[in-house]
């Protein structure tokens, strides 16, 4: 059976992770299941938890009243959710969802937090990390702002 | 070249603005073509205009072609309904070039209409699908309601030997499948560097599908592209097509992006 260090080290986010820090951050990290459509988290809700998708799909979005959820990206296995948990005010910026039965490890932001306050070595790898994916998102939103699709030549 | 009479002896409305037609000369001629040509499409008293083949070359069916309605000509193309004539010249260009491909693996991205010259190579992989190695298909459209071939891309999702990502930049209610660009779900793609990937849709799309590909390790010699410009002659006589010392008429409309991505990178011709 795989120990939560196995799956941090094939996750794509954990990638090259010192194994020291790998085993500090195991002691912040539980397996979790969470079933096909259920709510992972809440626009405005305390960020106090981020998670390393195993596999299945969530969607992130917004809920418009009447009109459910409006997805604005989708995650899958390999990609994190949250960021949030890292910068205060420490509150989520959208919904996510459920699309699948979803497998994931968790990490317990305060106790993240703690660890990273403890050792800056980490923490600024993980700061790194986060950044990267921020940065890959800032680019996929300014990809979608160009309307890639939608300008055809003229005939 | 003169134009050769077609009737349209089908038509699909693809999506609000999309329509398939499917064409048989009058004079009962059958055109030869490869995965990736194009032909020009007369549009009786009103114009011509450049349009990719979109039918599988090996089916022997009705040629056919898929038209987004951006203009007065593709307007008037889309316009005809079943007995309606227009004139046809072609076909033109070069193709995929899957014979080359043949034994290895193929990525295939298709953004919006783009979808349209690469349904002539899925099809045709379909067809002889044991000549190729795994197949991925990357499609990216703007909304859901943009994907066109809707019910052949169900079917392609169903087969086992597909990998098929639909991926869209803004879902609409009910929408369960992925949101995002093109590039965002390639790092999920089977993508050996040895593979063969056939790039389709606009050229900012274009541009960023090779550069993740080429993130992905694919060499630059190894992707294709397929250009889309303002066609006239289509016999590399007017210099309307004209990118750098190319002419996407005769030398395209498909190019490796290492041939392309100098010419691109050229801001004012
Ligand atoms: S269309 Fe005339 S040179 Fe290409």
């Amino acid at each position: 059976m795989n120990t939560i260090a196995d799956e941090l080290t094939s996750h794509r986010f954990f990638a090259g992770l010192d194994a020291a820090h790998l085993e500090v951050l195991t002691g912040c990290a539980r397996n979790v299941v969470i079933a096909k459509g259920a709510s992972i988290i809440r626009e405005g809700a305390h960020a106090d938890a981020f998670w390393a998708v195993r596999s299945g799909r969530i969607a992130l979005g917004v809920t418009a009243p009447g009109r459910g959820m409006l997805t604005i990206d989708t995650l899958h296995a390999d990609d994190v959710l949250g960021w949030a948990w890292l910068f205060p005010p420490y509150r989520w910026h959208f919904d996510a969802d459920a699309l699948d039965e979803v497998h994931a490890v968790t990490f317990d932001a305060v106790c993240l937090r703690g660890k990273c306050a403890a050792d800056p070595a980490l923490g600024f790898d993980l700061a790194q990390r986060v950044a990267a994916i921020l940065g890959d998102r800032l680019n996929a939103a300014r990809m979608r702002l160009l309307d890639l699709y939608g300008s055809p030549q003229p005939g | 070249m003169t134009p050769v009479s077609h009737r349209v002896v089908g038509r699909r409305v693809e999506t609000a603005d999309v329509v398939t037609l499917q064409l048989e000369a009058t004079d009962g001629s059958r055109l030869r073509y490869a995965a990736g040509q194009f032909n020009m499409l007369y549009a009786y008293a009103v114009g011509e205009v450049a349009i990719s083949i979109s039918a599988n070359p090996l089916g022997g069916g009705p040629i056919a072609h898929t038209v987004r309605n951006v203009g007065s000509v593709s307007r008037a193309l889309c316009g005809l309904q079943i007995g309606d004539t227009l004139g046809l010249r072609g076909p033109f260009g070069s193709d995929w070039g899957l014979d080359s491909a043949a034994g290895g693996d193929l990525v295939i991205v298709a953004g919006g209409i783009g979808l349209a010259p690469l349904r002539s190579v899925i099809t045709q992989v379909i067809a002889e699908r044991d000549r190729f190695g795994t197949v991925e298909i990357v499609i990216g459209t703007r909304t859901p309601e943009e994907l066109a071939f809707k019910a052949e891309v169900e079917s392609w999702r169903a087969r086992s030997d597909l990998s098929v990502h639909v991926t869209v930049d803004r879902a609409t209610p009910g929408w369960r499948g992925t949101v995002g660009v093109v590039t965002t779900v390639l790092p999920r793609v089977h993508c050996d560097p040895a593979a063969i990937a056939l790039v389709c849709g606009p050229e900012v799309m274009m541009r960023f599908t090779a550069l993740a590909l080429m993130e992905r390790g694919m060499p630059a010699s190894r992707i294709r592209v397929s250009m889309e410009r303002n066609m006239q002659c289509a016999i590399a006589q007017c210099g309307h097509c004209q990118l750098g010392s190319v002419f996407v008429c005769a030398d395209g409309p498909v190019f490796t992006w290492e041939r392309l991505e100098p010419l691109l990178a050229v801001r004012q011709l």
